[in-house]
């Protein structure tokens, strides 16, 4: 693509749904503007022209023209910036891999989410679920590399940035991912050697402050 | 090397309405096989570990699930007629938007109108109602979705007009006062004979739904 190239996301830094799209676009090596968003608080005019109708971030402004749901993000940053594929070649394993991250689309937020806002018994199940989810990843992944084999890819590309809310969800659920899914953790420590995943992602600290901080403000404490 | 194609479906789910269309749109051949959703085949529970639900496509032994991704993999496959998805990497992220935004809305609102009563049903009725306007809005003055032919949002969204008669009796009103463009759009793909022939009759689903509300107890 031409250097005239302008490309923004509007992001929130906790969010491991924006943290997709930068990811993607590292890989590419796109030059690109993250701005911030105070999605608690007021969203800019800039974002809520752009998503009218989710009003959510992230959003990609690709000279200006908005791009939605990172999913999808991810899929036309692969379809523009074409070099270094992301996505497989053939129909079937292309099949396959958006199914894998339709279902960590589904299930991975929402259950990490049933571990951090609840207590007690609601809890319980909310880890029971997650670490269910984990097994399911873990199967897929098996033996390869990475989710698409030896190349890192879209569903690691998606699945990755799920990883800087772990700390919350194992401290909050009081168990750890490598006792489930060892094969899990060690793909994370493997993503998390690439430039573009170190980069990006937040500190898992930070995460869990501020997931302690939600829950305060939500009553949960 | 002929093809085998198997669709596991059941016929009221407007998620396999979805891809009989996008198969017939092709001209594939395909094997309908009806699945008792209260006793699953071993085949689909084998083709489907992780959601065990129908559509699954099964293509010359390989599943393929959920249905937006099947309708996807069929416009790739069979890519010699009749293209679902633009090939523009803007206007696919586009529909693919669009489709999404069918998954998340329509199934869900509608559900609720047939199931619901009182305050809940009203505003399920709203918001059937402003997602079918915001979809009138993104037609525009376009004959289908997909400009000239049926494209991979018109696919996602009409097998639901199948059950209109359903939510009109249901949650007492009549769509095309509401959003008469919707349906102008909606009968236009009916006279589209991949469409017509893939999907059943409104009388049919609406005595599906009679059936059902009997069974789960709904008055």
């Amino acid at each position: 693509m031409s250097k005239g190239d302008k490309v923004v996301v509007l992001d929130f830094w906790a969010s491991p749904f924006c943290a997709r799209v930068k990811i993607a676009l590292e890989e590419k090596g796109v030059d690109h503007v993250d701005n911030e968003e105070d999605i608690f608080g007021k969203k800019s005019e800039l974002l809520l022209k752009s998503n009218p109708i989710h009003q959510k971030v992230p959003v990609l402004l690709h000279n200006d023209k908005p791009v939605l749901e990172s999913s999808i993000i991810v899929s036309y940053i692969d379809h523009v910036w074409s070099s270094n594929s992301l996505l497989p070649d053939n129909a079937y394993d292309l099949a396959k891999a958006t199914f894998w991250a339709d279902f960590i689309d589904k299930k991975v937020f929402e259950t990490g989410r049933s571990i951090w806002a609840s207590n007690g018994e609601e809890r319980e199940v909310g880890t029971r679920d997650f670490i269910e989810v984990l097994k399911h990843l873990e199967e897929a992944l098996g033996e390869k590399k990475y989710f698409g084999g030896d190349a890192f890819g879209y569903v690691d590309i998606i699945a990755i940035p799920h990883s800087a809310w772990f700390l919350a969800y194992e401290t909050l659920g009081g168990f750890k991912i490598e006792d489930h899914s060892p094969k899990i953790s060690a793909w994370i420590k493997r993503c998390l050697q690439r430039d573009s995943v170190k980069n990006v992602l937040p500190d898992p600290e930070k995460v869990y402050q501020f997931v302690l901080h939600f829950r305060k403000m939500s009553g949960l404490e | 090397m002929a093809d085998q194609v198997i669709l596991l479906d059941f016929w009221p789910s407007p998620f396999g309405m979805r891809l009989r269309i996008a198969l017939a749109e092709k001209g594939i051949e395909f094997e309908y096989r009806e699945e008792d959703l209260r006793n699953k085949s071993p085949l689909l529970l084998q083709m489907n570990p992780i959601h065990k639900k129908i559509p699954v496509l099964v293509h010359n032994g390989k599943p393929i699930c959920e249905s937006l991704i099947a309708v996807q993999y069929i416009d790739e496959v069979w890519n010699h007629k009749s293209p679902l998805l633009p090939s523009d990497p803007y206007q696919r992220s586009q529909a693919r938007f669009w489709a999404d935004y069918v998954d998340k809305k329509i199934y869900d609102a509608g559900r609720n109108i047939w199931t619901k009563k009182g305050e809940e049903q009203e505003a399920a009725k709203k918001e059937f109602i402003d997602a079918l306007k915001l979809l009138e809005q993104e037609l525009g003055d376009k004959t289908y979705f997909g400009g000239d032919k049926l494209g991979f949002v018109d696919v996602a969204l009409i097998p639901f007009y199948t059950w209109f008669k359903g939510y009109e009796t249901f949650g007492n009103f009549i769509v095309e006062k509401e959003c008469p463009k919707f349906i102008a759009w909606a009968k236009r793909c009916m006279q589209i004979e991949s469409v017509s022939k893939s999907l059943p009759d409104q009388e049919k689903v609406y005595e599906f739904i009679v059936d059902i509300r009997k069974k789960i107890g709904i008055e």
